[in-house]
């Protein structure tokens, strides 16, 4: 009885608290910071006690509303997986509310930007715990609301409105399809429901790639992957939660949700797989030549989550999973210690920063655990998990899964090159950050444009206080240890793991890490204070402009969507306005005619008189004769 | 074809002639005399048809009074006497209208009566038409009189040189 | 008799009348049309006394008369009109009556 009643909290207590939060008074720090943390806390809470407490799965179903003949209800489901997918929700949130109240101290909006964060969290826990599919669309479309409300929160950067409507209308692309497919799902199944849905025979394969195409969208994977590096514009905390540990993962864990269905459908799953190696390698090749340590962030964030729909294509959602949760853990906390070095320098740029280890050194080792966990460092938690998506590869290749053998094949060698290109941009961030000179108390420091709403000179550089300290020490420990938590059988079967076997298979991969990971400690070692990425050499204007994907996508869709926006609007003007104001014209003229016509003279108007009754006669004659 | 036939279309001719030409002559004074000519014609035609009183009140009035009222006015307003060109507006909405009614007319009486022919009416007298007036017309008879007495005033009214526009030198057209 | 030629000299001296009305520019001219175009309807309401069956009426000469009578007084207030027109503009063409105000300045 208590999971029926702890379940609806789950997500209804932050949206709440979101809802609450918007009416307060934009510079009420005091209050706005108690409702967000109370939000993360409570969820978290409720989410620990429905784990210790529960032991099948929780299902709460009320009936909601009617859509023709499909009803939709209010129906909530929290497997073992779900509460883990849960847990890490609330615990990034957590973190994120804790750490802006001192990243962002002198904001004179907090209240409205916390209040969103408590909105985004609770839609993000109604996506994980939704039975219905059109409750998932609801948590679905709040979160890329309020996605697109904290990218543009910082209203003195000019890039930051861009980027919000970028990720806005790009997400919105891929949201046009999701809508779609869970229409047709809908109407397949005649239920909303994801347990009907899963329980009825046959493959809808047209609803399964509309569905990728919402994916596609929400998880920036290729093509609509272009919004994620812009949204960088926001700030710090929010691309910790948002783009790193949370929404870009909601995508994956749709999949996950209608696994069954996609192991039905070669095809559905070929695209997923293909889509995911592109991406892969597309965002690790993209975050070796950044300078911006966001943009590197951000990019790799796209590239792994190449690895989670890639382990999906291969028919291992279990993998996706674990990669998921140790992905939420490393990222939020790389992207938590990057805003505490942000804070520091001043500067967004790595080519500003450097030598920090001395001034910074408990950044420094949070920075050390998140990177090899990133790259897939032993016995850091990202190296369990890439394992298993590699080893899930592997056995895809010989055919006898879901998916196609080609696409294990794909999936497998893609993924093995990012291992060794991962290593190499986290091993070049690390190094060119923190070590060498301190490059930012040259004279060739001035302000640019990028740190300009940065005011002041900054100090010597220092950790950070308290409340964003504690935050980035307590993702470390997941970072670190998660991926020692495929040992417990309750974690393994709470997500349907196989246990981990370290067989010859983690050779290769660990050969691909050193490689990757000496080759550019051997470059900075050659050549120190100057960045490794130098030695991309001609592709490095290519690899940092996202392969001009951008260009493509300004080429392709906005130019001539601007162009139709145009014309409609000329339409609308020339034709329609025109159409409307042309009827008062044109009666104003014909009174005008009509008016002059009775100030005829006086032959004029006789010879009316006469011609009329003429015609009255012809008519008269014609008629009397006609009948 | 009898007499009163022969007569009938002998006088029709000249009254259609005389209006043609009343219409179309360019010279004001003899399309007032054609004017004469036509009435006469048409005193005739009464004549032949046996409405006695009507023929002689016709040349009594029409002929007598208004055509030589039209005259006098001719010669008040200073109507040029010889011929003036500019006497017509333009000829085809005239024509249009106007051939168009009188055939139009022409038609419709030809269709109705055809060569029907009918018996000479009985030659009327004062004493008929008297009868025939102060008989069934007696109202309409008095308001004529008071019609004629208004159309008097207003006349008169009309013509006085102090009332109406003011002088011709401080009027700007 | 044909009563059919008395009905088309009518049906034709109207016809005249209206042509010239609608042709003739000095309203004297005009004046003769309209009395033309009397004449006309006069001759009609005379034929109409033979052809028509009523018992001992002359009704259509009544009428005549009491057109006549019309004429007259129509005649003799429409010179009245017309002198005093003269008087104002000292032309009498029916082309340049202004019949309504023109505002200022156009």
């Amino acid at each position: 009885m208590t999971a029926d009643v702890l379940t609806p909290l789950l997500p209804g207590v932050p949206l709440l608290l979101g809802l609450i939060g918007l009416v307060l008074r934009p510079g009420d720090k005091r209050s706005s910071q108690a409702l967000g943390i109370a939000g993360a806390a409570i969820a978290l809470i409720v989410t620990i006690v429905l784990l210790a407490v529960v032991d099948e799965p929780v299902e709460v179903t009320h009936r909601w509303v009617t859509f023709g003949d499909l009803p939709v209800t209010l129906g909530f489901s929290l497997g073992p997986a779900a509460l883990y997918v849960a847990v890490a929700v609330a615990v990034v949130a957590l973190c994120v509310q804790v750490y802006s109240v001192a990243y962002l101290h002198d904001d004179t909006r907090y209240a409205p930007y916390a209040a969103q964060v408590s909105l985004f969290t609770g839609a993000m826990l109604l996506v994980v715990s939704a039975n219905d599919l059109i409750l998932l669309l609801l948590g679905w479309e709040i979160m890329g609301v309020c996605s697109y409300l904290l990218i543009g929160h910082d209203r003195r950067l000019p890039e930051a409105p861009a980027a919000a409507v970028k990720a806005f209308l790009v997400t919105r692309v891929g949201d046009v399809g999701f809508l779609l497919g869970i229409a047709w799902l809908g109407v397949w199944a005649g239920s909303f429901r994801i347990s009907d849905i899963l329980a009825h025979g046959g493959v809808p394969t047209v609803a399964l790639l509309l569905i990728l195409a919402g994916v596609a969208g929400k998880s920036a994977q290729f093509p609509l992957h272009t919004w994620l590096p812009d949204a960088m514009a926001g700030p710090t905390p929010i691309s910790a939660l948002i783009h790193a540990a949370t929404m870009v993962a909601a995508g994956v864990y749709v999949v996950f949700r209608l696994f069954p269905l996609f192991a039905q459908s070669p095809a559905a799953l070929a695209v997923l797989g293909v889509m995911a190696a592109i991406t892969l390698l597309l965002g690790a090749l993209s975050a070796t030549a950044q300078d911006d340590l966001k943009r590197v962030l951000a990019w790799s964030t796209v590239s792994q989550i190449g690895y989670m729909t890639g382990a999906l294509a291969v028919g291992s959602p279990a993998a996706a999973l674990f990669h998921l949760l140790t992905h939420a853990a490393f990222k939020a906390l790389l992207f938590l210690a990057a805003g505490a070095v942000i804070h520091a320098v001043g500067s967004n740029l790595m080519s500003r920063m450097g030598g920090l280890r001395e001034h910074m050194p408990v950044t420094f080792w949070c920075f050390v655990a998140g990177l090899g966990a990133l790259a897939g460092v032993p016995p850091l938690a990202g190296f369990w998990s890439k394992e298993n998506v590699l080893v899930a590869a592997a056995h895809a290749t010989e055919g006898d899964g879901p998916a196609p053998a080609w696409v294990g094949w794909v999936v497998w060698v893609a993924a093995l090159a990012g291992v060794a290109i991962t290593a190499w941009y986290a091993t070049r961030l690390l190094l060119y950050t923190f070590f060498g000179h301190a490059r930012s108390r040259t004279d060739e420091w001035h302000a640019g444009f990028s740190d300009a709403h940065y005011e002041g000179a900054p100090g010597v550089p220092h950790d950070p206080p308290a409340l964003m300290r504690w935050p980035v020490l307590l993702l470390a420990v997941p970072a670190v240890l998660l991926g020692l938590a495929a040992f417990l059988p309750g974690f393994r079967s709470a997500l349907e793991l196989e246990p981990p076997h370290l067989s010859v298979s983690i050779v290769l991969p660990l050969v691909l890490l050193m490689l990757g990971a000496g080759s550019a400690w051997w470059l900075w070692h050659t050549g120190p204070g100057v960045d490794p990425a130098r030695a991309l050499g001609r592709s490095r204007p290519l690899f940092a402009a996202g392969f001009h994907l951008d260009k493509i996508q300004n080429l392709l869709v906005v130019r001539p969507v601007r162009a139709f926006a145009g014309a409609v609007r000329l339409v609308d003007e020339k034709v329609v306005d025109a159409a409307v104001e042309g009827a008062g014209t044109s009666t104003t003229r014909l009174g005008t005619v009509l008016a002059a016509a009775h100030r005829a003279a006086l032959p004029r108007a006789a010879v009316a008189v006469f011609s009329g009754a003429l015609l009255l006669g012809v008519v008269a004659a014609i008629y009397g004769a006609a009948s | 074809m009898t007499v009163a036939d022969a007569l009938l279309l002998a006088l029709g001719a000249i009254a259609v002639g005389s209006g043609a030409l009343v219409v179309t002559s360019t010279q004001i004074v003899r399309a007032g005399l054609y004017l004469v000519v036509s009435l006469g014609a048409m005193a005739g035609l009464y004549l032949v048809l046996g409405a006695e009183l009507v023929a002689w009140v016709q040349v009594l009035v029409y002929v007598g009074a208004v055509v030589v009222l039209l005259l006098f006015a001719v010669m008040l307003t200073r109507a040029p006497i010889g011929p003036s060109p500019d006497l017509d507006r333009p000829a085809w909405p005239a024509l249009i209208v106007g051939g168009g009614v009188g055939v139009g007319l022409a038609a419709l009486l030809v269709d109705a009566f055809r060569w029907t022919i009918y018996a000479m009416p009985v030659p009327g007298t004062t004493d008929r038409m008297g009868a025939e007036l102060f008989g069934s017309w007696v109202l309409p008879f008095e308001v004529l009189s008071i019609l004629l007495l208004s159309a008097l005033v207003g006349a008169i009214v009309l013509s006085r040189p102090d009332i109406g526009a003011p002088k011709k030198t401080e009027v700007e057209v | 008799m044909h009563a059919v030629i008395p009905y088309v000299t009518a049906a034709l001296l109207f016809g005249l009348g209206v042509y010239g009305v609608l042709r003739r520019r000095n309203a004297i001219l005009v004046l003769m049309a309209v009395e033309l175009m009397l004449n006309a309807v006069n001759l009609l309401l005379v034929t109409a006394d033979v052809t028509l069956p009523t018992p001992g009426g002359h009704r259509g000469g009544a009428f005549a008369l009491f057109v006549i009578v019309l004429a007259a007084a129509e005649v003799g207030v429409g010179l009245a009109i017309v002198l005093q027109y003269y008087r104002m503009r000292s032309a009498v063409n029916v082309d340049e009556v202004a019949l309504h105000h023109e505002p200022e300045a156009g």
